[in-house]
This record gives C-alpha cells, structure tokens and sequence, in this order.
C-alpha cells in the first residue's frame, strides 16, 4: 500500500512568514509542538510551501563544537549554514533544505530567519533591523541600533495599529511596491508580530531627542543607514552587490526620513 | 615618483544617486559617498589612463585647481579607496580591469 500524504502532513509543520511557506519535516513531536507554540501566529495550514526542510535532530547529550560563530556561504549552489548548535544546507534553485539541529528554539529561529533573507534577496526584499506597525492601512518601518528606540516607538503605538515586530521587519517586494509584513522574531517585547502585511508607506530612522520632529535625510545617508540595517548573514560579495542594488531601487520608491522623538506617545500625531 | 594606474575593483557595489557617486566594498561593507572630484577620478579608473594624466587632463581642466594640489589630493583618495580594494592600483596599466556595475 502507498504511503498517503496525510502521513507525510502529520510529521511536518509549516511556518509562513511574509506569504512564503516553509514546511518542516520532523519525526520528533515534541519539537513539531514546540515550533507550533513559537510560531503560533504564523503556522500555515497551506498544503503547497514554497521551501521545504527535513530536520534532524541530534541527541542533547552529543557535543557541541565550542566555536559558535555563524557561517554562511554558498558552496556549489547551496547554502550552506553552520553555527555551534546547528548545520543546514539549502539549495535556492529545488528550495529544500537539510537541518540538523540540538532541539533547542534557537537554532531553528536562526534558520529561518537566515533562509527568508536569502529568499528576500531573490525577491528584491530584505530583513531589517526595525519596528514595523500598520495602521490606517499602511505600514511604517522604524529602523535603528540597538537603543534607539525601536521597542519604545512599538510601545507607544495607538491601540489601533497592529504590532508587526519590535526587532526584525520583513519588507517583500512586489512589482514596484513594498510591503511590510509580520514576523515572529521577538525582540525585548518578546511578543510575536501580527501575521499581517501592508503597503509601506515610509521608513524611519529613530533618534531620541528633546521633540518630535520629522527631518529630512540625504538620500545618499538613507541608503548607508539602511545597509547598516539589513540583515545580512552571508559574507558574500554577489549577496551585497544584490542587497546594495535591492536597497537603492527601495531608496527611490519608499520615502525614508529621519524620526526624532521624545518617548510619549504624541510622537503618532506626527507620523500617520 | 612612478606613475599610478588604477581600476575599479569588480567586488564593489555602485551607484550613482542625486549627484553623489556610493561605493560599497562588497569584500568589508565598507561604504564611500564620492564628491564631484572624487567621482571623476572614479568614472576615469579605466586601468590604462594614468592617475597623473587624470588629474591634469580631467580634474583641473572641470575645477580650475592647481596640478600639484590636485595630484597630491588625487594619491590622497587613490591609497584610501586601494586600502579597501576598491581602487586596483599598479605601477603598469591594468589592462584586465573591468568595469563593475554603474548606473
């Protein structure tokens, strides 16, 4: 008798964040509960993931290599993905990976955060350091360092507008338009975006400062600022030519200013 | 003193932008904002063209400044942008240099 594809379903969980879907397949339930829980908001019931991922996962007694640092590089057409306390590899033209992993929620966080940059950059997208809300129907991205405030803008946000990160935004590309879209990649709020996404309308880089004001940025200034932002995980030449590209074309389409702002909550009367 | 003959590194990212030439390093992100003299001499990094030639033919005919400032100025931007592999600098012409994407 052939195995049915429901038996496949049962031990895969797919997470889809920005519309693009990644399936996960892992024997381990008690992992496929935990990756469930995480991604809550963001579990699809979609039967057709545009990525798809076989997970291992290794014993918690085995060794992990005491250097940690994260290495990304492409090798004969795949990522490949390296940290202490996972190995993945991904190939972008098939869009299947291979993890093997400690059951811990951090090396899977990692993965798909580095795997939906690599997407991005595909798409003429990009992960971002910033805060991200929608409301009134347009999305608003606040970008910063660590400290500059992008927990605290969140914070402040009207009860109307709708949470999509306080850490890392996801901008997607679509024809000529931007859009912000939720993640569940948690920040200090340690609360999960919203699965939602919406035209971006501008991008904010935050200062705190004695008023709240909008200035205006050099163009030039925009796109340096953004590059410090954008997520990039792979040190590789033809990936920063390509978000260098993707980062000027968003410069010349999303208004991009500078936000100064006292941290109350009169700081939305000037922003939407 | 040798002559310089410089080309522009293929492990960059350019672009032209509101009058301004932006350069990363592709190599170590690192990110250079040209002004106008400094992106004539990057738009004339041909490999086969002589830094002092550059300088006298391009940068003081189009800013009326003097040659010996001007070069002195010139080796200044030359050695900066070569410490980051932006610029390929070398004492023959580079005749396989090539010319990264500009637009």
């Amino acid at each position: 008798m052939s195995v049915m594809p429901t038996a496949v379903a049962a031990e895969s969980v797919s997470v889809e964040i920005g519309g693009i879907g990644l399936a996960l397949h892992v024997q381990d339930s008690s992992f496929r509960r935990m990756v469930e829980n995480r991604y809550s908001g963001f579990v699809a019931s979609s039967q057709a993931p545009q990525c798809e991922f076989d997970i291992e996962l290794y014993d918690a007694g085995e060794p992990v290599p005491a250097d940690d640092q994260l290495e990304v590089k492409l090798e004969a057409g795949e990522w490949l993905l390296r940290r202490g306390d996972f190995r993945a590899r991904w190939n972008p033209r098939t869009m299947r990976g291979h993890i093997r992993q400690s059951c811990n929620p951090y090396a899977i966080d990692s993965v798909l955060r580095i795997v939906h940059s690599l997407i991005l950059a595909q798409r003429g997208g990009f992960l971002v350091h910033a805060a991200s809300v929608i409301r009134g129907g347009k999305a608003f991205i606040f970008s910063g360092v660590s400290g500059a405030g992008k927990t605290t803008i969140s914070r402040l946000a009207p009860a109307d507008a709708a949470f999509l990160s306080d850490e890392v935004s996801y901008v997607r590309r679509d024809g000529n338009q931007y859009f912000a879209c939720g993640t569940p990649f948690a920040g200090e709020l340690a609360r999960a975006g919203e699965n939602q996404c919406a035209p971006l309308s501008d991008l904010f880089f935050l200062e705190k400062g004695p008023r709240n004001s909008i200035e205006p940025i050099a163009p030039t200034d925009a796109i340096q600022r953004l590059m410090r932002n954008i997520l990039f995980f792979a040190n590789d030449p033809e990936l920063v030519k390509l978000v260098f590209q993707f980062a000027c074309e968003f410069a010349s389409v999303v208004p991009m200013h500078r936000l100064v702002f006292v941290p109350d909550e009169r700081v939305w009367d000037i922003i939407c | 003193m040798a002559e310089k003959y410089i080309a522009r590194s293929t492990e960059i990212a350019a672009r032209m932008l509101g009058g301004e030439m932006m350069i990363m390093s592709a190599q170590d992100s690192t990110f250079f904002t040209l002004n106008e003299v400094a992106t004539v001499i990057w738009q004339a990094a041909d490999g086969c063209t002589p830094l002092s030639e550059i300088v006298r033919g391009k940068i003081c005919q189009e800013f009326e400044v003097d040659a010996e400032q001007a070069q002195r100025g010139a080796e200044r931007f030359v050695d900066e942008l070569s410490q980051h592999g932006i610029l390929l600098v070398s004492e023959r012409p580079l005749i396989d240099s090539s010319d990264p994407e500009i637009s």
